[in-house]
This record gives structure tokens, C-alpha cells and sequence, in this order.
């Protein structure tokens, strides 16, 4: 079955052309069941492959298939090649059943759309382009994948495209990840000029052999990857784009941040792991921007009331828990993060669809809503369940274990990490509050918007998979404390080596605080939201902390900067340089050939005597020449 | 045979090709302007008797009547298609005849 | 003979001279004739009988009787003749005749820098100049014979319209 592999990313890829080749033709149901059956096959697929991976496990844990070489120029080889290990397996899972169970849930959502045909047929060449990504066993196939997936993700958030601003934010979202693309491609071409080959197991040996540790041109070489990663997982400075992706519909928002596109990044790092390990000063940039992502994605959160924004700087913020996670070396935590967040960000995403598609005119502003729990008990119950694991709140929820197992790594990394700890734990608190917060003002209050419709099977199934997945996928691997389960990273073991051994005492200790943490998090959102004191209500009023408020709205103001730093400088050179100045000197080309153009024209009189004239003249310069010589 | 110096028999053609030089670039009757080239082949004509004369080769004076021939043939046609012009646009003007300025 | 060539030289280049100042076309042609005969008398100073009989009977005689058929069916009458002088202002002279005063200066100036031999004229005969058409020159007869059979045809298609006249 594990040779079968390459059905994975075929099925979608196959739905997508044959949606594509009908252009709209096909009815509706027929749109649907393309739609939706090639994922479900690739999930099935996949499934019957990771239990037989896990049964079984192919020699050293990892199994690998050129399906046929691409080209052959001199010694440059690159392979179209499958490479599966417990790392893409994982990976591949998560993207396949989160992906088909998003599917399901846009066949409804996405009903009586014109686009309905359009939609399913990005949707699957999306999934089909992640899994190219995940399964690439070389990093050309692996950088197909990387640019499928943000062509989609353009077509996607504009797909809506009769709105000019949805158009804008698919252009933001597709530049800004290009500036990421641009490094990445610049980190292969190093890549290859030093280490001679591209594909990626060969690629780490050879480089780990031939690189001493912490070597600069390694560190060049992850710096260049990493600024792909940043681009393409929208962590700080190339965050700006994910916000504004919040354009597109909603099923795309919960696809692009839970199964695709977002964690490409971290999965790019966490297969390069071994490169990182070589240039331990990247790797603390990369903790490091994770830390600082994370702590201001969710102080923009916190002041967002679009609850598709809300989330979106969630999923930047849950991100930066990842990149904080692989800048501290704690590789199965990040996986780990990565595959919990894929289930409670697609069942946060979907929830907030169910209620924005019930409510009048597809209402996003939070309070606006109010009082929906009694009114939608489906979307609310699964909401919460999002929303607790979102927060981590101890025990039940599979962000609590994911969460628990990056901060004590972390804190076990030692050295100057408390800072990036403390980060950690900090935004740890605000992720309860602004996640609470919109519960709690969404869900109760007096209720603001009519609500119309009702849900059928394929919204509410979705919703009730992944609001299992987001309380049971954290089993998989607990902390010592509390069971000390370790499935996951043995699993991971292969790929990442062992895990590191728990501090005992002092981990019991941590977990604990980070419950408190969490929990104070969603007491004081409960007393700020739910029994609003007047005082709280004239201090959000006073001048400087609308200011800040303001400040946090538009997300720290990166996008004002970016505007004025980069935007607005290209733009004024762009319209000064609006005749093109390199044109010019072809225009000035044609122009002198045109001017001597009309000069010899001006001999063409049509007089013979003029002819004459000239013959002679000419012949006279002639023998003028003779003569004198 | 005779003492005739030879540059001062060789100026007379040059005369009188420069005057039918002179002719083709002054006149502005076509037929002017086709008597002006009949000077000046006859000019060339009589460079390459004064020629043969110089080494007494009878080949200056074929020439001579090859270009004769052509001579003929060229005032046959040209006066034709003077005949021609004139019909078309009822003047001799040479700077009539102009439309294939640029 | 000296005395022959250089007054028969300079009755050339005067005709010449009153051709091409004429406003009349019948006066310039009658001027043409006389150049015409008078380089057919320097031709035969210059020991070329042939060339000179050839000269007056083919130019002087056939061609420019062509020219009066034609100058007489164009009709250019004392109407024609005004126009003409008026077209022929003082300032027209002024390029072309400083075109033609280089021509003359620079053929003169290369004439002048030869060096040949001072020149042992000699009578070639008829007979000399038919054997040589007729012998190394046989191919250039055959030219000369199909350039005037063009010249017929197309004077002939030029100077016929579809209607039959002019």
C-alpha cells in the first residue's frame, strides 16, 4: 500500500482538473461529489498508509519513491520523488482529514454560489499542492508545492473577485509571501552550489558532514529558508498579508491556517531541522521572532472585533508558538502544536462560518451578535471547544498538551530563554482573554442580529469531528505528571531523535502555573465581558487607551509602516519612472531613426533634375577622391 | 598624321559633357532634357575615338559605335515615353512628373 | 588640319553651348545638328573617316530627325518657347554650373598629370574597324543588335494605347 503513495496528492489534483476542464458545466451535486470524494480518498488512502507505516515500519522509519527524474543537465538530477517519514506522515493526515472535513463542510456553506465549481476546484489543487509539499522528498518538487500553494491561496482569498478589496488582499497575500518565496529560492540556489544536490535526505548528510557547526555559509543558507518560512507562515515582518487573507470565504480562511499554506513554514523548518542544528544562530532568530510573533499577534487579537480577524491573528499568534517551539530545538513539540491547532483553528474557522452564515447579511462584527448560545447551540458548543483548546485550559483540551510541552521545553532550553518563556506565558494569558472575550460576546448578552436558515448534516458533521479530534488529539502525548503518554514523540523519534527528558519536579511546577495562567485568563475575560463593571467601560474610553486600542486594532501598525517605508517609496519611483527611462533610450532609437527617416525623405523630391543633381555631385566626390589620392 | 596635342584634344569631350551636364540640370522640358544626355553620350562617344586615334586601334571606334546603338535605342525609347508623359499629363515639365516623392 | 580641328572644336562647343540656352526647341535641335556634324569633322581630323561618316549619318541624320518628328508632333509652339525662357532664370544656372566648372577642373587637372607619350595619329581605315567588329567584337554586335530590338518593341508598346491614339 505505502507504494500507493503517490495517489495522495494525484486525487485532488485529479478533482481539480476534471472541475477545471468542465468550467461550470457540471451540475451542482455532480461539482460537489468531484469536490469532495478525491480528498476523502486521498484521507482513506493516506489512513490505510499510516497504519500500515505504523504496523510496519519501512527500514530506518522512512520510505522513499522517485517516481521519474525531471530533467538531466550535467550533475543536476532533481527528482520527482515521495518521501515519507512519522514527520510528512503526520503532516499528511492532519491536511488530508482536516481538508476533507472542510470540504464537506463548503458543500454547504458555499450552496447557490456562482462559483461553487471554481471554489472546489482551488480547494482540491490547494490540498493537492500541500501535499506535494509535505510529500516532495526534494526541495525543487518540495518548491512546487510551496508556489501552488500560494497561487491558490490567491485565487482563494480573491475569490470573490467582483470586490475590489478582496482582489487587493489576494494581492497583498500573494506579494508579501513572495518576498518569502524569493529568499527561499536564493537559499536552494546556495543550497545547491555548496552541497551539489537538492534532495533532501542526501542534502542534511552531506551538509552535516561537510559544514562545521554554526558555519556561516550554513547560517546563510537557513537565514535565506527561514525568510521563506516567515513569508509563507506569515510570522513576524511578513505577517501582514494573513489578516487581510480573512477576504476570502470562510471554509478557505480555515483551510489556508489550519491544514495548509500557514504551516508550510514550520514544516519547511522542522525538515530542515538538521541545517538549523548547524547554525544555532538562526535558530535562536527563529525562536526568537516566534516569541515576539506571538506576543504581538495576540495583543492585535485582543482588540479585533471582525471574528474571522480575531482568529486570524490567533493563528499568526499559535504559529509563532511553533516557530518558538523549533527555535528551541523542540521539534515534536512544534509537530506536535502544529497538528493540535490544525484541529481546533478548522473547527474555530468552521464555527465562526456556521454563525457569520446564519445571521443576517453574514454579519462579522462581534457586537453585533450576542446572546447566539441558546440560538445556535451547534456553532456554540463547538465554538467553545475551539475556543478552550485555543486557550489551553488544562486536562481536556489538545492545546493544553501541545502548549504545555512547548513552554517546558522551552523553559528547559535554558540559557537566555526565560524571556521567550515568559513571552510564551504571557500571550498564553492574553489567548485565553481574547479568545473568551469573543466568546463571551458573541454567545451571551442580549441578542443583536436576526438569525435565519438552518444547518444541514455536512455543516454539523465536520463540526463534531474535529470538536472530538480537538479534545482527544492531545492524548496522544502527555506530560510525565499526568499519565506521561508518549506516542507522538516516539513516533517522532526517527525524524527528531529522542525526546528530552522532562525536568520532573520542576515540570509538575510549570504545568500547574500555566494552568492557573490560562485559567486566570478566562476568569478575568468572564468578569471584564460578562459582569462589565462601569469603571472597565470609561477606562477603554480615556484618550491614550483608545490610542493603544487603535494602535492594536491595525495590528501594531505594520502595515502603516510598510506603507510608508515601502509601498509609498516603490509607488513615487514607480510614477516618476512612469515613461520608463530605460525605454527611453529605445524609444530615442526609433525616435533618431524616425527623425532621419523624414530627413532623407526630404531628398526624395521625385525630380529628376534634383537626381541628376546629386549623381553628379556624387560622381564628382568620386573622382574628387581619385584625384586627391 | 597630325600635331595636335593630345590634352587639347582631349579637353573637347570634357567640354562638352560638362555643358551636357549643364543642360540636364538646367532644362526642365523633357526633351531638353533627353538632347542634354545625346551631348553627353556623344561626349563619351568622342573620348573613345580620341582613344583608338592615340594608339591606332580600331577598338576606340567599335566602341564608338556601340555606343551609338545605344544612343539610338535610347532616344527611341525616350522619346516614346516622353510622348507618353505628355499625354498623361499634357506638359513636358520634368518637375511635373513627381509622383514618386517620399 | 591643326586648324581644322580646333575651329571645327570650337564651332562644337559654342552649338553646344546655344543648345542648351535655347528657349525654342526646333533651334536648339538645328544647334545640335550643327555640334553634331562639326565633332563629326574632329573625328575625321582625329583619323577616324568610319566614326565621322557614321557620326552625320546615324546622329545627325536619323536621330535627329526622330527629335524633330517629335519636337513637331508636340506642337510646342511660341507659347511653349515663352514658358521655357521663363523657366530658365539666372539663378538655376548657378549649381549646375558650378558642378560642371568642378567636373571640367578635375578632368582637366587629371589630364593635365598624364604622362603619355605625345600622340602618333594614324588613319584607321573602315576595313580595320569592320574586321574587328566582326572578329574579338562579334559578341557585343549581338548585344547592341538586341538592345535595339528592345528598344523597337518597347517604343513601339509605349508609344501604342489601348484605343489606338494618343
Amino acid at each position: 500500500m505505502i507504494h500507493d503513495l503517490w495517489l495522495v496528492p494525484a486525487f485532488p489534483l485529479l478533482g481539480a482538473a476534471i472541475l477545471m476542464i468542465s468550467a461550470g458545466r457540471l451540475p451542482s451535486r455532480a461539482v460537489a461529489l468531484v469536490g469532495v470524494v478525491p480528498v476523502a480518498v486521498s484521507a482513506i488512502v493516506s489512513a490505510i498508509i499510516g497504519i500500515g507505516f505504523m504496523a510496519a515500519p519501512p527500514s530506518g522509519h522512512a520510505f522513499t519513491e522517485i517516481l521519474w527524474r525531471w530533467i538531466a543537465i550535467g550533475g543536476f538530477r532533481p527528482a520527482v520523488g515521495l518521501y515519507l517519514d512519522p514527520l510528512s506522515l503526520v503532516m499528511m493526515l492532519v491536511v488530508t482529514i482536516v481538508g476533507f472535513l472542510i470540504l464537506l463542510y463548503s458543500t454547504e456553506f458555499m450552496a447557490g454560489d456562482e462559483g461553487y465549481s471554481r471554489f472546489f476546484a482551488y480547494m482540491n489543487l490547494f490540498v493537492s499542492a500541500m501535499l506535494v509539499l509535505l510529500l516532495a522528498s526534494n526541495l525543487l518538487f518540495l518548491y512546487v508545492g510551496w508556489e501552488g500553494v500560494g497561487l491558490c491561496s490567491y485565487l482563494l482569498i480573491g475569490f470573490w473577485y467582483q470586490d475590489a478589496a478582496n482582489g487587493l488582499a489576494a494581492r497583498k497575500a500573494f506579494i508579501v509571501t513572495r518576498i518569502g518565496d524569493t529568499g527561499l529560492m536564493i537559499g536552494l540556489f546556495v543550497l545547491f552550489t555548496h552541497l551539489g544536490t537538492l534532495d533532501i535526505q542526501p542534502l542534511l548528510h552531506r551538509a552535516a558532514s561537510v559544514w562545521p557547526h554554526g558555519s556561516a555559509i550554513a547560517s546563510l543558507a537557513t537565514a535565506l529558508l527561514l525568510i521563506g518560512a516567515l513569508g509563507k507562515s506569515a510570522q513576524i515582518p511578513l505577517q501582514t498579508w494573513l489578516p487581510d487573507a480573512m477576504a476570502g470565504p470562510t471554509p478557505v480562511s480555515a483551510l489556508i491556517h489550519a491544514a495548509t499554506m500557514v504551516t508550510a513554514g514550520v514544516y519547511l523548518i522542522a525538515r530542515m531541522h538538521g541545517l538549523y542544528m548547524l547554525a544555532p544562530a538562526i535558530q535562536m532568530t527563529v525562536a526568537a521572532i516566534g516569541a515576539a510573533t506571538l506576543f504581538v499577534a495576540a495583543f492585535a487579537a485582543l482588540n479585533q472585533h471582525d471574528i474571522k480577524r480575531i482568529l486570524a491573528y490567533s493563528t499568526v499568534s499559535q504559529i509563532g508558538y511553533m516557530f518558538l517551539a523549533l527555535g528551541v530545538g523542540a521539534w515534536t513539540a512544534a509537530i506536535f502544536h502544529f497538528m493540535a491547532h490544525a484541529f481546533f483553528k478548522a473547527l474555530l474557522f468552521l464555527a465562526a462560518g456556521a454563525i457569520t452564515m446564519r445571521l443576517e447579511h453574514h454579519e462579522h462584527d462581534i457586537f453585533r451578535m450576542g446572546g447566539l448560545a441558546k440560538k445556535l447551540p451547534v456553532a456554540f458548543w463547538s465554538f467553545l471547544i475551539g475556543s478552550a483548546s485555543l486557550a489551553a485550559l488544562p486536562l481536556v483540551t489538545a492545546g493544553f498538551y501541545s502548549k504545555e510541552m512547548i513552554l517546558s521545553e522551552t523553559w528547559a532550553h535554558g540559557g537566555a530563554v526565560p524571556i521567550l518563556w515568559a513571552a510564551g506565558l504571557v500571550t498564553a494569558f492574553v489567548t485565553a482573554l481574547y479568545i473568551f472575550r469573543a466568546v463571551f460576546i458573541v454567545f451571551f448578552g442580549e441578542a443583536k442580529t436576526p438569525i435565519v436558515g438552518r444547518y444541514g448534516i455536512r455543516i454539523v458533521l465536520p463540526l463534531a469531528v474535529l470538536s472530538v479530534l480537538a479534545v482527544i488529539g492531545g492524548f496522544v502525548e502527555t506530560p510525565n505528571g499526568l499519565g506521561g503518554v508518549t506516542i507522538f514523540s516516539r513516533f517522532m523519534g526517527s525524524v527528531f531523535g529522542p525526546a528530552p527528558l522532562a525536568a520532573g519536579a520542576t515540570e509538575t511546577a510549570l504545568l500547574v502555573f500555566a494552568s492557573l495562567v490560562s485559567l486566570s485568563g478566562v476568569g478575568l475575560a468572564w468578569l471584564l465581558y460578562m459582569r462589565p463593571a462601569p469603571r472597565f467601560a470609561a477606562w477603554t474610553q480615556t484618550p491614550s487607551v483608545v490610542a493603544w486600542r487603535a494602535f492594536f486594532l491595525s495590528g501594531w501598525g505594520f502595515d502603516v509602516v510598510y506603507d510608508r517605508l515601502v509601498v509609498r517609496p516603490f509607488l513615487y519611483v514607480v510614477r516618476i519612472n512612469r515613461h520608463d527611462a530605460i525605454d527611453d533610450v529605445y524609444t530615442g532609437i526609433a525616435e533618431a531613426s524616425r527623425g532621419l527617416h523624414r530627413l532623407l525623405k526630404l531628398t526624395q523630391t521625385g525630380r529628376i533634375r534634383w537626381y541628376a543633381g546629386w549623381l553628379a555631385a556624387g560622381s564628382i566626390l568620386t573622382i574628387a577622391v581619385a584625384v586627391i589620392r | 598624321m597630325t600635331t595636335i596635342p593630345l590634352d587639347h584634344v582631349l579637353i573637347l569631350p570634357v567640354l562638352l559633357f560638362a555643358l551636357g551636364v549643364i543642360g540636364v540640370l538646367v532644362r526642365r522640358n523633357l526633351v531638353f532634357i533627353l538632347m542634354s544626355i545625346e551631348i553627353m553620350l556623344n561626349a563619351a562617344g568622342l573620348m573613345f575615338i580620341i582613344a583608338g586615334a592615340r594608339w591606332g586601334q580600331p577598338d576606340g571606334q567599335v566602341m564608338f559605335l556601340l555606343v551609338l546603338t545605344l544612343a539610338a535605342a535610347e532616344v527611341s525609347v525616350g522619346l516614346a515615353l516622353i510622348i507618353r508623359i505628355r499625354h498623361r499629363l499634357t506638359t513636358l515639365d520634368s518637375d511635373a512628373a513627381d509622383l514618386l516623392q517620399g | 588640319m591643326n586648324a581644322t580641328f580646333y575651329l571645327s572644336a570650337a564651332i562644337a562647343v559654342l552649338s553646344t553651348v546655344l543648345v542648351i540656352t535655347r528657349a525654342n526647341g526646333v533651334h536648339a535641335l538645328l544647334y545640335l545638328v550643327v555640334s553634331l556634324l562639326a565633332v563629326a569633322l574632329v573625328f575625321f581630323t582625329l583619323g577616324a573617316p568610319f566614326a565621322a561618316a557614321l557620326e552625320v549619318i546615324v546622329y545627325a541624320g536619323a536621330i535627329m530627325v526622330l527629335f524633330v518628328f517629335v519636337v513637331m508632333m508636340m506642337n510646342l509652339g511660341d507659347a511653349a518657347a515663352v514658358r521655357e525662357a521663363r523657366w530658365m532664370e539666372p539663378k538655376i544656372w548657378v549649381g549646375p554650373s558650378i558642378l560642371a566648372i568642378l567636373l571640367t577642373a578635375q578632368l582637366a587637372y587629371m589630364l593635365d598629370s598624364n604622362t603619355m607619350s605625345q600622340p602618333h595619329h594614324a588613319i584607321v581605315p573602315a576595313r580595320a574597324v569592320g574586321i574587328a567588329m566582326y572578329g574579338p567584337y562579334l559578341l557585343c554586335v549581338e548585344l547592341a543588335s538586341m538592345l535595339l530590338l528592345a528598344a523597337l518593341v518597347g517604343a513601339y508598346r509605349l508609344a501604342h494605347t489601348e484605343h489606338g491614339r494618343l
